[in-house]
Formats: structure tokens, C-alpha cells, sequence
């Protein structure tokens, strides 16, 4: 499973950064890195979390 | 024998979402993710399908982009996903009664059968008295005053708005944006307070002279006068200012009425517990109309933000489905707002012993970082243009972290900052 983001949609809020900080973080300038992106199954849970708390619905689960 | 009509039928067969805006759409789709396969029913009194509301006093707001025009309305999703979600839409038509020893919620004229209900109806803005039928006032809460308040600016009004808070701070800024003129009056000494605490409250109102906004504070509006339309906003202290546009951005209050009588406990909001449950057998609560026990901060609280909406939503659908193993909602809250050039991001409670700046100047600057203390421990934290800072805070926050420990991870980011800035300077 890997993790996905819409650049075109993210603002940065960070929101995702608080729920999985070993995938995402958002930079000096505003903008959201993608730390790693393959999801191991212990991990699911919490992006899972950061994807239904993104407000600008950038964040998806390529299964 | 056992009155069947008290208890929650082991097997919810049939949910019911009151209230279409985010914590009732995301009540929905929470269902069908954890497997419910029932019927469903969202009933919304806004004829819309469920739309975002922050952009409406953002982006929706803005001038239009060429070759692109002016912003869509934020639709979340549209009708045919709605379809496949399985769910029975009734739009249009506020709820306007709930049974709950029949269980039965009351839309015009029909009553909706629940076994399960998610009660989402938010909040609803507070109006000035004496501004009905006059033309150009608007609260901003729904897409149809958004809609209106786009228009007024297209057509470049003279911009005042009632209240500094964050929702008329994001008008007056656009306003701004288009070059129109923008007057703030907020009858408070200081605006933020609530939400952000004095020493921050006042700094970022300061954000508004810098960008061309008046601000004026500690007095009141007298009266907003026009012949059909609004000419001009009169404060307590006899300052007359021309307007076309009058944005009314002074609270909301939640939405309750229709549940007079019901049996819930009303008390700012439905009181709940920290499962979200109002106390009578399968009815939740989620959003703006939520007052619950937030076991993360100790804390009863009523959110009025996207976060808790969304997340809430959810919870309270979960829960009433499967009440045996319902689960608390903690968080810690967030919110944002996004002002001329400038992110405004909040974590926790303002309700703090001590508020420390740890990075930047509020006095000239436009970046900075302060912490809130209460007791020993971290419980909140203010950023402005520094989205990476805030969320590292949000993190210890929700892991109860000490304040000592926070002072130490704040000079590591100043550390940090430093290097990179030398390192850039080569």
C-alpha cells in the first residue's frame, strides 16, 4: 500500500502531520513532504486518520 | 415484560443524520465504512447537497481567476456519489421535532422513523436586531451568504464588518485583496481573546492596520441605516461610516430550538458524554451542536471548527451503531485562518497560566511562534506563517508532553532555523 498526495488540492494544513508524523511534514515554505510512502500494515491506522482528517481531501491509500 | 420502545434494538437497522453540512456527511460515510448496511437518511434544511464551509470566507471569496472565473460552490460530493453511498437524501426542509421515546424526528409535516440518530445541526450566526429587510447585510455562514457577500464585493463595495473575530478578519482581508476599502468594528477592548488569548488576540488584530484594514475597537454598533439598502454604519461613539456592504460576523449560537421539549439536555449546545451519547438511548451528537467531555484535555467543550466537525461526525455515527463498544472522541483541537498573506494556525486551549513567544516578533513581523502553558504542561499552541511548527506542537500536545519539554524542543527549531539560515548565506 502507498501513500498519495494531491499536490494540486494540499494547502498544507498539517493536520496529517500530527496524526502520522513518520509520513508527512510540512515544510518552512508552507508545503507538505512526504516523508515515505509505503504503508506497512501497523501503520494503516493512523494514515488512514490523516487521510479522513485532510480538509482538502489531497491524501489517498493506493492499495 | 420489557418496554421494547426504551431500549435500542440490538441491531440498528436504520440511521438518521440531522444536519447535511460536514459532521453529517461524514456520519454517513463513516456508516458505510464500518459495514453498516441499513437504510439511511440525512435531512439538511439547506436545499444544497453538503458543501465545505471555510473557503466560503477564503477563496470563494476572491476575485475571479482568469480564463477560470469565479470560485464553485465546494460541493463535498455530488449527487450520484451521494447515490452510491446509499443514502436517502430530504434537503431543503429544516427538522423541526424529535420524539425520542417514539423515535421519530419531525421534518415538515413527515416524521422519519430512527433506530439510530446522529443529531449534526451546527450552529446558526448571530444577527444585529433592527437590520431585517435591509439590503447588503449578511451574516457568512451558508453558501447562499457567501454568494451574496461575493456579489456585493464584485461589485466593489465599501466593506464594514461587525466583529473581529476570524470569520469577518477573512472578509475584511479579501476585501482588502480586491483593493476595496475595509472597515473592522469589534466592540471588544481586545478581539481573539477567546479563542486565542489577550497577548495574541491583540497581535493579530494588529495584522489588519498593517494591511490597510481599520480596525476599530472597544466600541459598539449604534445602528446600520439605509433607505432599503445599507448607506452607513453608525458606532456608539457617533463615527458615521459609508458602507455597502455590512458582514456580521459576531458568534453563532447552536442550533437547538428544534429540540425543545425533546428530553435532551440543552446547555450551549446538546450535552454529551464523552462518547458523544446525549444520555437517551441512541441518539449522538457531532460538530458545532456537540458540547462534550474532551478526555484528551479534561475538558467539557463545544468546537466550532472543521476538525472536530469532520472527526466527530464519525465518532457519534460509530457509536450509535454499535453502542456496546462505543469508543470516547478526544482531540486536540485545531483551527486556521487565512488572512491577507498570512496562516494563522491554533492548537489546544487558550485557557492557559502563561503564553510564551518562542520564535519570531509579532511587532513588525509577520511570522512567529508562541506557546501556552497550564500548570506544568503544554496545552496549546499559536503560530502565524509557521505551518512547520504548529503540527510538531499539536503532537505533544495530544501526548499530554511537559512544558519543560516543549521550551527544549522550541530552542532545538530555533537551532535548526539558524543553521538553515546560515547555511543559505553561505
Amino acid at each position: 500500500m502507498k501513500c498519495v498526495v494531491d499536490y494540486g488540492k494540499c494547502t498544507g494544513l498539517g493536520i496529517c502531520e500530527s496524526l502520522a508524523p513518520d509520513f508527512f511534514e510540512v515544510n518552512d515554505d508552507g508545503d507538505l513532504e512526504l516523508l515515505k510512502e509505503d504503508i506497512a500494515p501497523d501503520e494503516l491506522q493512523a494514515v488512514e486518520e490523516a487521510v479522513a482528517g485532510c480538509p482538502t481531501e489531497a491524501l489517498s491509500i493506493e492499495r | 415484560m420489557v418496554d421494547s420502545t426504551s431500549r435500542l434494538p440490538t441491531q440498528p437497522r436504520r440511521l438518521v443524520v440531522v444536519g447535511a453540512s460536514l459532521a453529517g456527511l461524514r456520519a454517513v460515510e463513516a456508516a458505510r465504512k464500518a459495514g453498516f448496511d441499513g437504510e439511511i437518511v440525512l435531512v439538511g434544511a439547506e436545499p444544497h447537497l453538503p458543501y465545505d464551509r471555510p473557503p466560503l470566507s477564503k477563496a470563494f471569496l476572491d476575485r475571479a481567476v482568469a480564463g477560470e472565473g469565479l470560485a464553485p460552490p465546494p460541493y463535498f460530493r455530488t449527487a450520484e456519489t451521494m447515490c452510491e453511498l446509499g443514502v436517502e437524501l430530504r434537503l431543503g426542509v429544516p427538522a423541526s421535532g424529535l420524539d425520542t421515546d417514539r423515535r421519530v424526528v419531525l421534518v415538515g409535516d413527515e416524521e422519519v422513523a430512527y433506530d439510530a440518530l446522529v443529531i449534526a445541526t451546527g450552529a446558526q450566526p448571530r444577527m444585529l436586531p433592527g437590520v431585517e429587510g435591509l439590503a447588503g447585510v449578511h451574516a457568512l455562514r451558508t453558501l447562499d451568504d457567501s454568494i451574496a457577500v461575493r456579489e456585493a464585493l464584485e461589485a466593489g463595495a465599501r466593506t464594514v464588518v461587525v466583529g473581529a473575530g476570524f470569520i469577518g478578519s477573512e472578509v475584511a482581508a479579501t476585501a482588502r485583496k480586491r483593493g476595496l476599502e475595509a472597515t473592522i468594528v469589534e466592540a471588544l477592548p481586545t478581539p481573539l481573546v477567546r479563542a486565542t488569548g489577550r497577548e495574541m488576540g491583540a497581535a493579530i488584530a494588529a495584522l489588519h492596520e498593517r494591511n490597510g484594514t481599520t480596525l476599530r475597537c472597544g466600541t459598539g454598533v449604534r445602528a446600520i441605516e439605509g433607505d432599503g439598502r445599507v448607506e452607513r454604519v453608525v458606532l456608539e461613539d457617533g463615527t458615521t461610516i459609508p458602507a455597502d456592504l455590512v458582514v456580521v460576523g459576531i458568534g453563532v449560537v447552536p442550533s437547538v430550538g428544534w429540540l425543545a421539549g425533546s428530553g435532551l439536555t440543552l446547555d450551549n449546545g446538546i450535552v454529551c458524554d464523552e462518547n458523544l451519547w446525549t444520555g437517551v438511548p441512541g441518539v449522538y451528537a457531532a460538530g458545532d451542536v456537540a458540547n462534550w467531555v474532551n478526555p484528551l484535555l479534561g475538558e467539557r467543550q463545544r468546537m466550532e471548527n472543521w476538525t472536530a466537525a469532520a472527526e466527530q461526525g464519525a465518532a457519534a455515527a460509530r457509536n450509535a451503531l454499535d453502542p456496546e463498544h462505543a469508543r470516547p472522541y478526544g482531540t486536540v483541537p485545531y483551527f486556521w485562518s487565512d488572512w491577507y498573506d498570512v496562516r494563522i494556525q491554533f492548537v489546544g486551549s487558550p485557557d492557559a497560566d502563561e503564553v510564551l513567544l518562542v520564535d519570531g516578533d509579532p511587532d513588525g513581523g509577520s511570522r512567529w511562534v508562541a506557546l501556552y502553558r497550564r500548570s506544568d504542561r503544554l496545552i496549546g499552541a499559536l503560530t502565524v506563517n509557521g505551518q512547520g511548527e504548529i503540527m510538531k506542537y499539536r503532537g505533544q500536545i495530544m501526548k499530554r508532553g511537559s512544558w519543560a519539554d516543549a521550551l527544549v524542543f522550541a530552542e532545538k527549531r530555533r537551532e535548526l532555523a539558524r543553521q538553515k539560515a546560515a547555511a543559505a548565506a553561505g
